[in-house]
């Protein structure tokens, strides 16, 4: 079998360099001296120190944080309790409909669901701003929660329940010190997963944002369409940084590979 | 051991031996199934169980797998609901009492120890649900480790330990909160033959000592008839027979049971005469048997003649003695066992009957091979006639 | 919680319990649910400079009166003009054709990845994982960003090919439908490798080992049993990215020609730039229908999933 072998890691290496050179690109470029792509001035940092002299950056920077916080959280909490649903509940009445609208979300095209928060929040005649891009994101992201905790729960072991049941622990207080801290690992999964979803969303975003509340990827994106500009390149690669940084924590804290096979995998039918 | 260790279990002994609460019609049950049943989408996984356990007894349900001895004990733990019937414990029907305030205690197949805690938070788990004085709670996890022998390994988590290990910590913590009645599901199948036997011993021994009542579900026939006081067998949802493992054995009440535990030879055949003595039968496969007095059995009737293997005698000659039972075949196929042969003898007829002899001798000294002509011959005492 | 193990019934349910559905369920019913019926009833609507944009709004206080004359008000003026204007019709197709191809390519290229990730060595495996998965975590916009930056006239892409002599002249490649595919393939491969990987990865190894002992080659033991084994996953996967793909903005606007539109981009620029909200609601709504399909199939796949919770 060695011709598939060889394959194998051709086919592995090329898809791998395909996904990150991109990427790598784009952070080398970020400490090029000079403004010009074609040019290569040097390393350098001064669109990293541009950056935090440009007080519009720095405060969409924040909201962004701010909302991608918050409705992580939420979400997390929202997203937590769908799955107990989902999976601990077996036939309710209007199940289809609660799992129809749980998986909608993952698959919608974004312009649907933004245009159609948007139009609510128009309809409900609520102000527009921080707190409608936070109830846009935390639905949106919720649904993602829900898939990655439920996975989890489908492979937990219930017999650890039930023996503390057995042992004289009523249900709720079960869930809180048996299932929990052993399904934690997931939650914090979903709550990163649903942070990054939130940090990154565009088009949500710019649908149900107001004024005062524009985001990164608002800012970004309009400059990116006045063309490219070296201080993106910088506030891009600190992003980077920041999510790889975490990622790295949080795959060595936990069994990271199978939260996320199981979370993406979930998605695949089995 | 000393005198008073010998004299201690001499009345150990005695007190085995006399311990029979079942056949004591005064006797109330500690607990009771009353025409339960429990049905699974449709198909019945208990029918119409209708059991008594006693205090302090081992009492072991055994039965092939999907049986239903394990609907019943969850059942009893209170993890599933009885479609029909009631289940009362002392007395009180428990079936409206969810798990955690039952005072009966479950050790799973699985052990389910609690992998973020540790030895010792596992076993003060089901203490710490009593609200006990932290003080207690330590004192009494102490003693049971110590019970169990596993006070170093206090501070372990499971996943360091090994699997009898593991399952001492089970048992200890179920045991921990002394409750009226210690359920077991299978809780020796993940171990090898030898830890097997030793842990049975053991389980019989802290059952005596702390005078509780177990009961545990089994597929395994050694082990049930080792440990258990009684054993209810069980197939397909019902209870077919309930009795001490002898009389299991020895006067089975089916052929189902006569098959299901060790090995058996059936021979189908037609009452002749039936009497207090004995009964008269003519099988095809066997010519004129007599056999066990059968209750109930008239001339004319189907029965089965029963016969365990080891109460067949094999030699080459026909039997002096009279009044036995006797047949001539040829030997088909001889199994060797290392204790026992079996050895499989085709009949004249046609059938045939499987015969276990104990090697009381070497190999190279066996007395009958293959192709042999021998002759099978047993009491009619042995001979078991069964009606269904 | 639930007072005992789930059977199914509700019998049982504690009011916890209840409310461990009701919170999320409620939520969904408001902030999704609802929308769409929105987005429905302005699709029916009319535009106007007001605030909102659009009439007739439907005022509470006006009764059943009000109510009479608010249907009345709704018309499919908007989806005759959808259905008349070449504009519309073009963004669907072409969305549709981007999709289908996109969908495609990423097959092409996601398999193979997502094959050799499931025959590497076990040990290698989680960390290979967590690289595939890696960019899907940081950020799409920035991921685009990063091509336009290889892909514009003078970026790194024309660069290399000036030095290796390949052209004499940089071509374009943003504005194309060629960079449009790219930058997909790009962003969507995560989705296509995982579901992909998630089921090779539990595919039974001595499968193939047994096709071997009766008799097959690789290739053929490949085409045989490995290929339809792993259809779930691939089906998964096709259908993970397809749907999104149809409606995507962001890729086509930064890579692609401002000739040919997505209904993605089409909807937003009704929207943003038109402000003409009705009309940008029945684009919606007629891409909600295209999606129908492909929609209840993925409904389907989950619902088979979790099977119903046990």
């Amino acid at each position: 079998m060695r011709k598939s072998s060889w394959f194998n890691i051709g086919s592995v290496a090329l898809g791998l360099a395909f996904l990150y050179l991109p990427i790598v690109i784009l952070v080398i470029y970020s400490f090029n001296g000079s403004r010009l792509v074609t040019v290569w001035g040097g390393w350098s940092i001064r669109w990293y120190a541009e950056l935090l002299n440009d007080r519009a950056m720095l405060e969409s920077a924040w909201v962004t944080l701010r909302i991608a916080l918050l409705s992580a959280t939420a979400a997390t909490l929202l997203g937590t309790l769908a799955a107990i649903a989902l999976v601990r509940f077996g036939r309710f009445r209007g199940r289809t409909l609660f799992s129809g609208m749980i998986y909608a979300p993952l698959v919608m095209p974004e312009v649907i669901t933004g245009l159609s928060l948007l139009l609510l929040f128009v309809a409900i005649d609520i102000d527009r701003g921080f707190w409608t891009i936070t109830i846009a994101h935390t639905t949106l992201t919720a649904c993602f929660v829900t898939v990655v905790v439920q996975s989890r729960l489908l492979t937990f072991d219930t017999s650890l329940e039930e023996a503390a049941m057995d042992l004289g622990c009523p249900p709720l207080r079960t869930f809180l010190t048996v299932t929990l801290p052993l399904i934690a690992p997931a939650l914090a999964s979903g709550w990163m997963l649903a942070f990054t979803l939130s940090l990154d969303d565009l088009v949500i975003a710019s649908f149900t944002t107001g004024p005062g509340a524009t985001t990164l990827p608002i800012r970004i994106y309009s400059q990116i369409r006045l063309g490219v500009k070296p201080e993106i390149n910088a506030i891009c690669s600190i992003m980077i940084a920041i999510v790889a940084t975490g990622i790295a924590a949080a795959s060595l804290l936990t069994k990271f590979h199978d939260i996320g096979r199981d979370s993406v995998g979930a998605l695949a039918v089995k | 051991m000393g005198n008073a260790g010998a004299s201690n279990d001499q009345g150990r002994r005695n007190t085995r031996r006399t311990f029979a609460p079942w056949s004591d019609s005064a006797a109330r049950a500690l607990v009771r199934f009353d025409g339960v049943s429990k049905r699974f989408a449709g198909i019945a996984a208990v029918e119409g169980v209708s059991l008594d356990i006693f205090a302090g007894e081992f009492f072991a349900l055994l039965g092939p797998s999907g049986c239903g001895k394990t609907t019943l004990l969850r059942l009893l733990a209170g993890f599933e609901t009885p479609d029909q019937g009631r289940i009362l414990l002392d007395g009180e029907d428990i079936a409206r009492v969810p798990p955690y305030r039952r005072p009966v205690n479950m050790m799973f197949q699985s052990y389910a120890l609690f992998p973020h805690l540790t030895v010792e938070g596992n076993v003060a788990f089901g203490l710490k649900q009593e609200a006990l004085p932290k003080s207690e709670i330590a004192a009494r996890v102490e003693e049971m480790l110590a019970l169990v022998r596993l006070e170093s390994f206090a501070k372990r988590k499971p996943h360091q330990l090994s699997g009898g290990q593991r399952q001492r910590v089970a048992l200890a913590r179920s045991l921990v909160k002394r409750p009226r009645v210690l359920l077991l599901d299978e809780p020796l199948a993940a171990l090898d033959k030898k830890l097997r036997g030793e842990t049975q011993f053991e389980l019989m021994q802290l059952q005596e000592k702390l005078g509780l009542t177990f009961i545990i579900v089994t597929h395994d026939q050694q082990e049930a008839m080792t440990v258990a006081d009684r054993i209810g067998v069980m197939d397909h949802g019902r209870l077919i027979q309930v009795a001490t493992p002898t009389e299991i054995y020895e006067r089975p009440n089916s052929r189902w049971v006569a098959d299901f535990i060790g090995d058996i030879n059936l021979i189908e055949g037609r009452v002749v005469d039936a009497g207090a003595s004995g009964t008269g039968i003519a099988s095809t496969a066997a010519g004129q048997l007599r056999g066990l007095a059968c209750p109930g059995a008239t001339p004319g009737d189907t029965v089965w003649v029963a016969l365990r293997p080891e109460k067949i005698r094999i030699g080459r000659e026909p039997p002096s003695t009279a009044g036995e039972n006797c047949v001539t075949g040829q030997v088909e196929n001889i199994a060797y066992l290392g204790d026992l042969s079996i050895y499989k003898v085709r009949l004249d007829t046609g059938s045939v009957l499987k015969a276990a002899v104990a090697n009381v001798t070497r190999l190279v000294e066996r007395p009958f091979d293959w192709d042999d002509r021998v002759w099978l011959t047993w009491a009619p005492e042995a001979a078991m006639v069964l009606t269904r | 919680m639930a007072a005992t193990v789930n059977e199914g019934g509700a019998r049982n349910r504690s009011w916890g319990a209840r409310l461990v559905v009701l919170v999320p369920y409620l939520w969904l019913i408001v902030f999704f649910l609802v929308p769409f019926l929105i987005v429905l009833k302005i699709s029916l609507s009319h535009t106007a400079i007001a605030q909102p944009p659009y009439t007739p709004v439907f005022d509470p206080a006006a009764g059943w009166e009000g109510l009479k004359a608010f249907v009345a008000a709704l018309s499919f003026e908007n989806y005759a003009f959808i259905a008349s204007d070449w504009l519309y019709l073009a963004s669907y197709l072409k969305s549709l054709e981007i999709a289908a191809c996109s969908t495609v390519l990423l097959l092409l290229i996601g398999f193979p990845l997502a094959y050799g990730i499931a025959r590497a060595p076990r040990r290698w495996q989680p960390a290979l994982f967590v690289l595939v998965v890696l960019p899907f975590w940081t950020s799409f916009l920035i991921r685009i960003y990063a091509w336009v930056n290889i892909l514009q006239r003078d970026g790194l892409l024309n660069q290399v090919l000036l030095a290796l002599r390949i052209v004499d002249e940089p071509p374009a490649w943003l504005s194309t439908d060629t960079a449009v595919y790219i930058g997909i393939v790009y962003s969507y491969l995560p989705f296509m490798v995982l579901p992909i990987y998630a089921t090779l990865e539990k595919m039974d190894e001595t499968l193939i080992e047994a096709a071997a002992d009766l008799g097959c080659p690789w290739w053929k033991a490949f085409w045989l049993v490995t290929l339809p084994l792993s259809l779930p996953g691939v089906i998964a996967g096709a259908v993970l990215c397809f749907i999104p793909i149809v409606g995507e903005f962001v890729i086509p606007d930064l890579l692609g020609s401002s000739q040919t539109l997505m209904i993605g981009q089409t909807l937003w620029t009704e929207f943003f730039a038109n402000k003409d909200w009705p009309v940008a609601s029945a684009v919606a709504v007629v891409l909600l229908c295209l999606l129908v399909v492909p929609l209840a199939f993925y409904q389907q796949m989950q619902a088979r999933y979790t099977s119903g919770g046990r």
